[in-house]
């Protein structure tokens, strides 16, 4: 496929899809799925075709709406000559609600469905990463070639060299989205540069490339489905990125790390990979030029800590999943000894945009040092839970009150947490920081991966912090002692506080014990697993204290009963 | 090759460009504390105790895996190393049932010498007490979980030195557990060559030969490094 084709079937499907005046999308993301979305669709096309409207209504199936707690939802749009299609969303539709919207088609939309988009839900976010989740059917790469998809491979491919595409990368200011928050674009340099003939490599027979490009896709924190919604609703976005990104560091292989519990982002992945290799923009000799991509699909088998890169490589390899100590980085020694770049999902998703529009639009938005869009999952108690895309530098309290509705059930905020199971809990006092990733590092918290969980007055704050230990302990992979070992004591303690036995001495050797393994773990997982712990330590001390034993002992001795043991003594 | 000098603990060192923290302040006769580290095995920078402070690098770095370079300032003694250094052997202590008075290994036990070294002289933690069984069905060696704290050198002895790779870790966290094959019993294990590598390489009481009672059981992890150096030297006389 050269350029001239890539137009012409991006003019072919806009003219098939002007020729249905109407068009009902259903979201199919996991979510509204798990709502019954499936069975709206089917409700609704056959209503269509059973109607008078038959032949001008396209019913599709498409990626993440955002708001997840009204689903499933779904969008009727109606086409207007030389503007953007009219629309009106519905919420929480159910089969039978079928016939009462496709009967309102065309006129007064139902009222009894009727979801405002004027809300902040919808306009205070700015999607970049997200702007065609939800508009097209991820499962047609003509709908996402219709809405400029893949035109960045094509720029790239005939008129930037693999230097001038990493210059554009590093001046947008894009940084890692999978949490560190290192520059993208040095990290792409690094790649490129990188020897790989410096260490030894044990390429397996049968794949052909010396470096690699890694999607990792595997999100693992617990109210996180940032990615998910990505790779489900989107993607193609995900390769056309991995394809300029090999393009830019030399690589002609590609892997993309899924969770194995993402069934449909797997199957979806996997027909967009099919349909690009099908119309020639994966393979051998991508659009007629030398450069050759392939990519192929690799499934965690359920360990939090493949997520980190390491452990990623040796999973790919088909080892245990076992971190290693860096450096030396897999920009120089990744996959098979190789020099290998990995990007997670929400980073690659970014790429096109870049390249379509430049670099500069790209770093005019967001603050000083991070550039951009984020995409959060914001779940717990706030009203509108769901997936949400904001610019950098938005503030705490207009993520929680504004877009997230504020708190549920006339209960007060307590705190939120940033970053997932490694990341900190922020209290109200903070709420107006920006969100970037300084400012939430200085907070003892980090931007993590995109998980948002969002706590009310209720939640016990040692119970939070006992809960993420759980997770990161039964998580730890074992190899290291300080996570190993640490996290178990860490959980035991907290443990005892949650019954009631713990004293002051369990208090400060809780302390200590959270910085050794701060410090002295041999990955993320472990320098970050005490997070949850130091930052309601922090932030909530006095509800550990008011935890402490209530029997007179907290203090290692009964109040009274020593002094009368040592008088009698003396 | 060439030659990079670098400062450990204030002191000049010189080493070979592709040596480590960790052989380049052996061969200057400085000391740092290891434990999943063996001459002659792979590095694998699990244990945390040889881990160093470099300046101008903000995290700690482990001595066995971080390859020098010229200039560097080394500091492996400082009161915060050696305060993570007895928390770890505490951590150790607590999380497996570490008897002494009881272990074949008592009295040439490496982590028994490394409390004495770092000066873990009492465990604050509450011990874990897991149940664990011990596999007595090899008819040379036992393997002891009670004991073990998995260094994993036996796996990388079994593996590198020995080619076999009967023993690997099971499952991950704290429930990880040494195993012998697709976790069978030792004495029913098809590729074990009953070589005694592990035995060897363990620095505990863990795997032991059949026979030995309270404090009889010496370990001999030079042999590894004497075994790997010879056949690279071809130095066997048939």
């Amino acid at each position: 496929m050269n350029f001239e084709e890539l137009t012409q079937l991006a003019e072919r499907e806009r003219a098939a899809q002007h020729a249905m005046p109407f068009q009902i999308h259903v979201c199919a993301g996991t979510g509204c799925h798990a709502a019954g979305s499936e069975m709206v669709a089917k409700a609704l096309e056959g209503e269509v075709a059973r109607s008078t409207l038959k032949g001008k209504v396209l019913v599709k199936c498409v990626g993440c709406r955002g708001l997840c707690a009204s689903g499933p939802i779904v969008e009727v749009e109606q086409q207007q000559p030389n503007a953007e299609p009219a629309s009106v969303l519905y919420a929480h539709v159910r089969p039978e609600d079928a016939p009462e919207v496709v009967r309102s088609i065309g006129g007064e939309p139902v009222e009894r469905l009727f979801l405002d988009t004027n809300q902040p839900f919808f306009t205070r976010q700015l999607k970049i990463v997200l702007e065609d989740c939800g508009k097209i059917d991820p499962e047609r790469i003509e709908d996402y070639i219709a809405r400029g998809g893949y035109r960045a491979l094509f720029k790239v491919l005939d008129e930037m060299t693999p230097s001038e595409v990493i210059d554009e990368i590093t001046h947008s200011g894009l940084r890692g989205r999978g949490g560190a928050g290192f520059p993208t674009g040095l990290k792409w340099a690094t790649v490129a540069k990188a020897n790989p003939q410096r260490y030894p490599t044990y390429v397996p027979p049968g794949v052909q490339s010396q470096k690699f490009v890694i999607c990792n896709g595997d999100e693992g924190d617990p109210g996180a489905f940032m990615d998910r919604s990505v790779m489900e609703g989107d993607p193609h976005r995900v390769l056309e990125g991995m394809i300029i990104a090999g393009y830019a560091v030399g690589a002609n292989q590609g892997y993309i790390y899924v969770r194995a519990e993402y069934p449909l982002a797997v199957k979806r992945l996997r027909t967009a990979i099919r349909q690009a290799q099908r119309v020639g923009l994966l393979g051998n000799n991508i659009a007629g030029t030398a450069f050759s991509f392939n990519i192929d699909i690799r499934l965690g088998a359920g360990a939090f800590v493949c997520g980190e890169e390491t452990a990623l490589i040796a999973s790919i390899e088909g080892g245990r999943g076992l971190p290693r100590p860096r450096p030396p980085y897999p920009a120089e020694y990744g996959l098979w000894g190789c020099p290998t770049l990995i990007n997670n999902v929400e980073t690659l998703a970014n790429i096109a945009p870049i390249i379509n529009r430049g670099a500069a639009w790209f770093a005019s938005i967001g603050t000083a040092k991070s550039k951009g869009t984020k995409v959060f999952a914001l779940t717990g108690q706030v009203k509108n839970t769901g997936l949400i895309e904001v610019p950098m530098g938005i503030t705490l309290r207009e993520i929680v009150f504004d877009i997230g509705g504020g708190i549920p059930n006339g209960r007060k905020f307590k705190a939120v947490q940033t970053g997932g199971p490694s990341g900190g809990c922020i209290p109200e006092q903070y709420l107006d920081t920006p969100v970037d990733y300084e400012s939430l590092t200085a907070l003892g918290s980090i931007m993590g991966s995109g998980g948002l969980i969002v706590m009310d007055d209720s939640t016990d704050m040692v119970e939070v912090a006992r809960f993420f230990m759980e997770f990161c302990m039964e998580e730890s992979c074992g190899k290291c002692i300080p996570c190993r070992a640490g996290t178990a004591q860490i959980h035991h303690i907290l443990t005892k506080f949650q019954t009631g036995r713990a004293t002051m001495r369990d208090l400060r050797l809780l302390e200590e014990l959270c910085d050794v393994v701060k410090h002295a773990s041999l990955c993320g997982l472990g320098q970050s697993a005490p997070n949850p712990v130091l930052s309601t330590l922090r932030y909530f001390r006095h509800e550990y204290e008011a935890k402490l034993r209530s029997d007179g002992y907290a203090y290692g001795h009964a109040n009274g009963a020593a002094e009368e043991a040592l008088s009698h003594v003396q | 090759m060439s030659v990079v000098t670098l400062k450990i603990n204030d002191q000049d060192v010189s080493a070979r460009d592709d040596a480590t923290v960790l052989q380049a302040a052996r061969e200057a006769g400085i000391h740092i504390p290891v434990l999943c580290y063996l001459e002659g095995l792979s590095a694998v920078g699990a244990c945390r105790l040889c881990l160093v402070e470099v300046a101008g690098v903000n995290r700690l770095l482990p001595a066995c895996t971080t390859r020098v370079q010229e200039g560097m300032m080394v500091q492996t003694n400082t009161p915060r190393l050696q305060n993570y250094r007895r928390h770890i052997v505490e951590l150790l202590f607590a999380e497996r049932n570490h008897v002494c008075a009881v272990c074949v290994a008592n009295g040439n036990c490496e982590l028994q010498a490394l409390a004495i070294e770092v000066g873990m002289d009492h465990v604050r933690y509450d011990y874990m007490f897991p149940a664990l069984g011990v596999d007595l069905t090899h008819e040379r060696f036992g393997l002891d979980h009670n004991r073990c704290i998995l260094c994993t050198r036996c796996v990388r002895a079994c593996d590198e030195i020995e080619g076999a790779h009967t023993l690997d870790v099971l499952g991950r966290g704290a429930k990880a557990r040494i195993v012998t094959d697709l976790n069978m019993p030792w004495g029913e294990s098809p590729t074990c060559t009953s070589c005694g590598k592990c035995a060897m390489a363990c620095p505990t009481g863990a795997i032991f030969k059949q026979g030995s009672t309270v404090a009889e059981m010496v370990h001999h992890p030079e042999k590894l490094a004497f075994l790997k150096v010879a056949r690279e030297r071809r130095e066997w006389r048939v």
